[in-house]
């Protein structure tokens, strides 16, 4: 196996974590400062998707569809959060449960509604269709190098508003003690609006990225979901920090688990066989490493509550 | 005393329908298919190419269900249908664990399936049965005209790849029955799976000539759009799933001069697919996909079979069926002894028609293939 394979695959698994960092950082947040569980989140990926196809398709600007998937989804985060989720706050977990799942029905069959059952086209601009050579001759697309950036950068953006600024002092103080907050003075209900639709549109951004790569269709947000949910379980709740973490962790060992798996069974198996194994293994990999995550750190690697 | 006169006239009238309705071919169609969430194309060009067959036709009674493509779902759809509803036929499923997991009980219970599109394996072979009839086809079928195609084209090395659940095995099965070169590798991925990165690295590094894969619905969108991203430039060959037109338009151009295999293309040259194209873009103001082919086809074959005998009368009604005797978009169309399609397999490319991204054939992959597990069935 050649060492340049290796390091793609690994540039994979970051660009895949970075991505679902994205998507985790908002159902950290939402579920940290508000305790709520939000099963919609994955709508918001699809809904910034969505708006991204049809802006780019309208203005044949890519970049315009990706700013649009921000302010589309950031939109579709207030309204919901005002008509909706607002009420839920002070409800326990079954009725967020199941007041969100109804949120993803009645989003995925609008938007079925709006846009037909078939997939939408979103692709990525020609120039940013190439590859690019990084030294020890590894050859790495240029649109995923794109997206790891637009990752990190938006990391250490997000640890900047959470640690340094006046915004992320309140939303930490939201998590610590919500009655003492709106005490002393701080509108909390403006404040959870803002964290949601920032979350919501930060999902909607992720969508768009993803779906320039992928495919843009009802139902699409799910799966990403679930693996949301996982990443912010191994991160601990509620930390950014945690998040980022735990998104790395889960898209490198997905990855990797997916390649190197097979080529593992193959000292043991016949060819077909080990093909088999390895990639039913492959997709378990993440659940393996969150319940060894759990065994020694039952609230996450950076979990600040005790579960 | 009232009472007693309002219930026998309702009791007289109950007996004069059914007389009524005895007098008549009267045929009930319950359709479980795929409405709703991810998948949903399929579904819906299913039930519109079957309505469009019957519509007009007062014999029909059609009542159309979404299974949501989960199978305990659609085990309570069919169960209400046949015992609630009491339909003649049942038809529409999509995905073939849904079909395995309602069509054997259907079959037992007396009622006529008739697949619009799931083909298993199991349900060709030691599993067939008298009231199961396929108008698709057999899994395997396009897979193995992509095997034929190879040969023709001269790939010596395919890289194969197909999510790793039963109809993937069977693509990878049918693939393999017919290429005669190498496989270079094979690789199972995950069912649902969006990112092929780790894959297309494989490819990439790899000494493949060519790629065949079988990736259903959004999956295959994925893969094509990567695979154009990572500048490969192998030929690609796979059926017509994820090359078909309601899907295309998604794909974007990565997926011009795609060669795929299919028993149906909009440009075959007969008159029953003229009518059907043009009909279809009437009714729905958009283009047939293979999908909305064989649910016309399904419903024209029931007419057909109607035309000869009431559905009541079973036997005669399936020896109907079994003659076919309609006319298919596809062209010649027989079922063999398994009740499965013979019939020929065409290879397409995907054009561009003005803006429009569509298919044309280009061969015949297969002449009058039927399936490798006719003799695994008793029916004769």
């Amino acid at each position: 196996m050649e060492f340049q394979l290796l390091i793609e695959q690994f540039l994979n698994g970051l660009q895949f974590g970075t991505m679902l960092f994205l998507m985790s950082a908002g159902l950290t947040l939402v579920f940290g400062v508000m305790g709520l569980i939000n099963l919609a989140h994955g709508s918001f990926y699809m809904i910034g998707a969505f708006g991204a196809a049809l802006f780019a398709e309208i203005t044949g600007s890519f970049f315009i569809g990706l700013i649009s998937s921000f302010i589309v989804a950031m939109f579709a985060g207030v309204i919901t959060e005002i008509l909706v989720i607002r009420k839920l706050y002070k409800k326990d977990h079954l009725d967020q449960v199941l007041a969100t799942f109804a949120l993803i029905l009645i989003f995925s069959e609008g938007i079925r509604w709006l846009f037909g059952a078939y997939p939408l086209y979103l692709n990525i601009p020609a120039e940013l269709n190439a590859s690019v050579s990084l030294p020890l001759e590894i050859i790495y697309s240029k649109y995923r190098l794109l997206i790891i950036a637009i990752g990190i950068l938006i990391a250490f953006f997000l640890y900047i508003l959470t640690s340094k600024t006046l915004l992320g002092i309140r939303i930490k103080a939201g998590q610590n003690d919500r009655g003492m907050i709106s005490v002393l003075g701080v509108n909390i209900k403006t404040l959870y609006t803002i964290v949601f639709a920032l979350g919501a549109a930060l999902a909607g951004l992720s969508g768009a990225l993803i779906g320039a790569i992928q495919s843009v269709e009802v139902g699409m947000g799910e799966p990403v979901l679930i693996l949301a949910f996982v990443v912010i379980i191994i991160g601990g709740i509620g930390s950014i920090k945690g998040a980022f973490v735990g998104a790395l962790l889960v898209g490198v060992t997905d990855t990797l688990g997916r390649f190197l798996l097979p080529e593992l069974f193959k000292l043991f198996f016949d060819n077909a066989d080990a093909n088999l194994i390895g990639s039913s293994i492959a997709s378990m990999s993440i659940y393996i490493l969150m319940a060894i995550v759990l065994i020694f750190k039952p609230s996450g690697l950076f979990g600040e509550r005790s579960a | 005393m009232m009472k007693y006169i309002i219930s026998i006239i309702a009791i007289l009238g109950l007996f004069i329908n059914s007389v009524f309705a005895g007098g008549h071919k009267k045929i009930k169609v319950g359709m479980i298919t795929t409405l709703s969430g991810g998948g949903s194309g399929l579904g819906i060009d299913v039930r519109d190419g079957f309505l469009l067959a019957v519509k007009g036709d007062k014999h029909f009674e059609v009542i159309v269900k979404d299974d949501q493509r989960k199978p305990d779902i659609a085990v309570q759809i069919a169960d209400k249908m046949i015992q609630s509803d009491k339909v003649d036929v049942l038809t529409g499923i999509i995905w073939s664990n849904l079909a395995m997991a309602v069509v054997p009980a259907a079959v037992k219970q007396g009622k006529f399936y008739l697949s619009p599109n799931a083909g298993p394996s199991k349900l060709a072979g030691k599993g067939c049965h008298k009231n199961y009839f396929n108008v698709a086809w057999q899994n395997d079928n396009l897979h193995e005209a992509a095997g034929g195609y190879g040969n023709a084209a001269g790939y010596k090395n395919s890289f194969i790849l197909a999510p790793n659940y039963p109809a993937g095995k069977d693509a990878l099965t049918g693939y393999k029955r017919f290429f005669k070169g190498k496989i270079e590798k094979e690789l199972y991925t995950k069912l649902g799976q969006k990112d092929y990165a780790a894959e297309i690295a494989q490819i990439r590094s790899s000494k493949a000539d060519s790629i065949f894969f079988f990736l259903p619905g959004g999956m295959g969108i994925s893969f094509m759009k990567q695979l154009s991203q990572s500048g490969i430039n192998l030929p690609v060959i796979g059926p017509a799933f994820s090359f078909d037109q309601g899907i295309l338009k998604a794909v974007g151009d990565a997926a011009l001069g795609v060669k795929n295999t299919s028993q149906w293309s909009k440009d075959l040259d007969n008159k029953a697919n003229k009518k059907f194209v043009q009909d279809f873009q009437k009714e729905y103001g958009r283009l047939p996909s293979l999908y909305a082919s064989q649910g016309y086809d399904t419903g024209k074959l029931l007419i057909s079979a109607l035309n000869v005998a009431d559905v009541k009368d079973q036997d005669k009604f399936r020896s109907a069926l079994k003659n076919a005797n309609f006319e298919s978009t596809r062209g010649s169309f027989k079922f063999d002894t398994n009740q499965h399609p013979i019939q020929d397999i065409y290879v397409r490319e995907v054009i561009k028609e003005g803006k429009i991204l569509t298919n044309k054939i280009i061969s015949t992959g297969l002449k009058n293939r039927s399936n490798a597990y006719v003799k695994d069935c008793p029916l004769k």
